[in-house]
């Protein structure tokens, strides 16, 4: 199920004059992959996403690969640093990726924020992390580096450890500077100080502050307590995880990504060996398959708790957050059961889990399931069918179907204004087609409509895992493919080969294969995908972690215009964000 | 030399009962919230409210530098005093009142009026934004729910014929005014909740949104005096509620007119932090609009209906 490339072809030639495509790439996931000139690139992406049949509404990621130390780069045109889009068609339910090759002394492209607004947060990270420049973008800045930063951290030759580097001395000179940087400058985002004889107030939300559930800024423009503009300046919160990546190996990688999404646990584990093993070919049994899908419904439902809580809090309710956290705590005890950790497992393996289900695993899963669905009726009925709590989320920050999409919403948020898209139901990963569950849909696109979303959506998690629970099948839990477990113990006794296999396994890690691959989740949140570029090493080349906080969180201004203080905190209870999901 | 014991016991049981809330409020939230609260400190963690007090007294009482010092200093203070002082007409038992004077009511409204300086000043003098807004809110708020305060206790009023705390209470001998006056009872109730900025009236302090509000730049006793003010400002309410609507101090004579009075109190006390527990907070104008369309129109109703019906009687 790819694009007709043939018909494609032909409308862009008419259009550009020439064929724009020099090369067609194959991916291990078989998205296509087109190559093009950057000269074509506004062209060729005002066609995908306005012009073409069935078209590529969505920019679904925006990325950059630094090619210079790439040793399999195949019969790809030669690039110093590839700038890569991927768009999705909802119509076709398909990807496309589109791959724009540039010269490292020429690291120019054209900005692509006037055909999509939301690649504006993009080309900045691309920016501050590669330092390719994107001509007519309204405000290259760096956005997850402090504005100080030197060098740009995911070329290859950036350091990934302070102690590559002198000693970091924190100097007075130091301090007033970056002290200096984080002041806001209305001026520099266009904002005026005044209108007529009132003078406008800027008010410094955060980083520290209790209702921006983590290190988040907004900069609100408050006209009294109306809010004219807001700008999110993110980063506080970013560690580098991407670049964490290039030096861990396939394997150890697993725990960083418990820690993206922080409140998904195994669900990122999920996201990222998704990708892995489609580049290494490893099949995954059933049973690993299932444990897999209940595992992360489990977690579904402990996120969407933590939401649920917090989400009552920022509305000034304050005892759900208590009796949520309590039912969080029963689904970390099962999680403990089985895998011995609580909120960070990291507990899937390449094509497997860590280890098969303990005995009695099915009677403590069936007594959180039986005991379950009464609480939700509780919670439904104290907070979402409270009458102050839907005065304050009904109509509040609506957003419709096509803003959603053309700021790149997933999750909820997409559903909530009524279109029907979750990841599970669409492009069916790790067996869960097999599943019986409905997907929820809101009608307005507001903060309540997402709200009752997330708690239909604990319900139809409920629900799979019930069906985990009946039709557990029996057989391994993970796969035999030789990157995946190490040679049987047995015969690195008697065969030298083995033996060396075994060792090179266990210490370095498996080597995998060349080549790339993203498959899209049905996270907690929203979308999440792990790019994955393996060069045929024990670590990966490039890994791009899309997340659904950050398009979440860049379109913020945009619902919450116009509204109130009171208003814009119920938004951000109602977006569901945790801050590591966007800094990374 | 009555009158000095009787100011001495109120001020002692007062500002005691105030800190002592602080104990019994977490320990009720934590009951209602499926938690312990503090429970080490002391037999079921009453010395708690001792470590408090130690704590917040040794605390470095910080005065923000951009800070407006001389307000910053006195605006605490002005809650404390004001509080204290209404205390003065509420008769705890026959005979037991610091100053049963034929104003009492008035004198209520008009220190609870006052007491909005505290807020207001505490808000501006802070010279921080979020500060600000929360003296804003409470300032507007305050004053839209002092209207109807005031008019939802002329029904008490009228029937007892009299501004007195203790006239009130001897006229409720045959019938408590809640009953005929329950428009009334349930307008002073929620403005009384308004009054202490308690969830979820505690719009100038909303914890999620304005961080703490006016007191934000506070620390050490000053905020202290806050803290405590606000307990204080509940027993208050509770206190004439207690009075005015539920007969005060009378109450079946197996039990002395102390005990009932403070039973009365500590119910609504408990009813104060039920709804803390309960209830999200409405948003700023959701808020002005109920008080202006609802309750003003109610409390106005409540004073034609009740002067009617005594005119008609009469």
């Amino acid at each position: 199920m790819t694009v007709k490339l043939d018909d494609m072809i032909v409308e862009l030639k008419a259009k550009t004059g020439s064929n724009p495509i020099i090369h067609e790439e194959v991916t291990r996931e078989g998205m296509t992959t087109l190559w093009i000139e950057r000269k074509d690139l506004k062209a060729v992406m005002s066609y995908l996403k306005r012009e073409m049949e069935r078209p590529f509404v969505m920019l679904f990621d925006l990325t950059c690969i630094d090619e210079r130390v790439r040793k399999h780069k195949d019969d790809q045109p030669s690039s110093d640093f590839t700038v890569v889009y991927t768009l999705t068609s909802f119509d076709r339910n398909e990807d496309i990726r589109i791959k724009v090759p540039l010269k490292d002394n020429d690291l120019k492209i054209p900005s692509i924020t006037s055909v999509w607004e939301a690649a504006n947060w993009y080309e900045r990270e691309v920016y501050d992390m590669f330092g390719v420049h994107f001509d007519g973008h309204p405000n290259l800045t760096r956005i997850l580096m402090p504005r100080s930063w030197e060098g740009y951290p995911l070329r290859k030759e950036h350091y990934a450890r302070a102690t590559e580097k002198e000693p970091f001395v924190l100097t007075e000179q130091i301090r007033r500077m970056e002290e200096d940087d984080l002041k806001f400058k209305p001026e520099e985002y266009g904002f005026s100080r005044k209108s007529g004889d009132s003078e406008f107030m800027f008010l410094n939300l955060g980083p520290q502050h209790p209702g921006t559930h983590g290190l988040l800024r907004l900069i609100v423009q408050l006209h009294g307590e109306d809010v004219v503009d807001i700008v999110p300046d993110i980063g506080f919160h970013h560690r580098g995880a991407e670049k964490m990546g290039e030096r861990q190996t396939w394997h150890t990688y697993i725990p960083y990504t418990d820690r993206i999404d922080y409140l998904g646990g195994v669900m990122n584990n999920l996201a990222y060996l998704l990708s892995l093993e489609q580049i290494a070919g490893i099949k995954v049994p059933e049973r690993a398959q299932v444990i897999r899908i209940m595992m992360s419904e489990l977690f579904r439902i402990a996120s969407h708790l933590v939401w649920l809580g917090t989400f009552a809090q920022d509305l000034g309710q304050l005892s759900p957050v208590f009796y949520t956290f309590n039912d969080r705590e029963r689904i970390f005890d099962i999680v403990s059961a089985i895998t011995g950790a609580r909120m960070h497992p990291a507990w899937f393996r390449m094509g497997g889990v860590a280890h098969d289900l303990p005995k009695g695993w099915n009677q403590m899963v069936q007594d959180f399931v039986n005991y379950f669905p009464k609480r939700l009726r509780e919670f439904e009925k104290m907070i979402l069918k409270n009458s102050i709590i839907k005065a304050r989320t009904l109509g509040i920050g609506a957003f419709t179907t096509k803003e959603a999409i053309e700021w790149g919403v997933t999750g909820a948020g997409l559903r909530a204004t009524g279109y029907n898209w979750d990841y599970r139901k669409k492009r069916p990963y790790s067996g869960i087609d097999q599943f019986e569950f409905d997907i929820p849909l809101g009608k307005n696109g507001d903060a309540y409509d997402r709200s009752l979303i997330r708690l239909e959506e604990m319900r139809q998690s409920l629900r799979i895992i019930q069906q985990c629970i009946d039709n557990m099948p029996a057989g391994s839990y993970k796969s035999e493919h030789p990157l995946a477990i190490p040679p049987r113990k047995e015969q690195t006794m008697q065969d030298i080969e083995t033996l060396i296999t075994h060792f090179v396994g266990v210490t370095w890690g498996p080597v995998i294969p060349a080549g790339e691959a993203m498959i899209p989740i049905e996270a907690t949140k929203g979308s999440n995908a792990y790019y994955l570029i393996s060069d045929g090493s024990t670590a990966s080349y490039r890994t791009r972690i899309r997340t659904p906080s950050f398009p979440h969180m860049q379109m913020l201004p945009l619902i919450s215009k116009g509204y109130t203080i009171p208003d814009l905190l119920a938004i951000l209870g109602a977006m569901d964000f945790v801050l590591a999901d966007i800094d990374r | 030399m009555h009158t000095a014991i009787v100011i001495v016991v109120v001020l002692l049981v007062v500002i005691s009962i105030a800190a002592g809330l602080i104990w019994v409020e977490r320990r009720l939230l934590a009951l209602w919230q499926d938690r312990l609260g503090p429970n080490r400190v002391g037999p079921l963690g009453l010395m708690q409210v001792l470590a408090d007090m130690i704590k917040i007294f040794f605390k470095e009482d910080w005065i923000p530098p951009f800070a407006d010092k001389a307000v910053f200093i006195i605006a605490p203070a002005i809650t404390m005093v004001t509080t204290l002082l209404s205390f003065a007409f509420i008769p705890w038992a026959p005979n037991f009142v610091v100053f049963d004077s034929n104003f009492g009511i008035l004198f209520f409204l008009g220190f609870s009026s006052l007491g909005v300086y505290s807020v207001v000043l505490a808000g501006w003098s802070s010279n921080n934004k979020y500060s600000l807004l929360g003296g804003m809110r409470a300032s507007a708020q305050m004053l839209t729910y002092e209207v109807f305060m005031g008019i939802s206790l002329m029904g008490v009023v009228m029937m007892a014929d009299s501004f007195s705390f203790s006239a009130i209470v001897k006229a409720q001998q045959h019938m408590w005014f809640f009953i005929p006056q329950f428009a009334g009872f349930v307008v002073f109730f929620i403005a009384g909740i308004a009054e202490t900025h308690r969830l979820p009236f505690d719009i100038p302090e909303a914890e999620g949104e304005l961080v703490a509000g006016y007191h934000t730049e506070y620390s050490g006793m000053k905020f202290g005096m806050f803290f405590v003010g606000e307990y204080m400002g509940i027993t208050l309410i509770s206190a004439i509620i207690a009075t005015l609507f539920f007969g005060g101090w009378l109450g079946p004579s197996f039990l002395p007119p102390f005990v009932w009075f403070f039973l009365k109190t500590f119910f609504f006390i408990g009813v104060f932090i039920l709804l803390r527990a309960g209830l999200p907070r409405p948003r700023y104008d959701q808020l002005m609009e109920f008080g202006w369309k609802i309750l003003f129109p109610l409390s106005l109703v409540n004073l034609l209906v009740t002067a009617a019906v005594l005119l008609f009687i009469k």
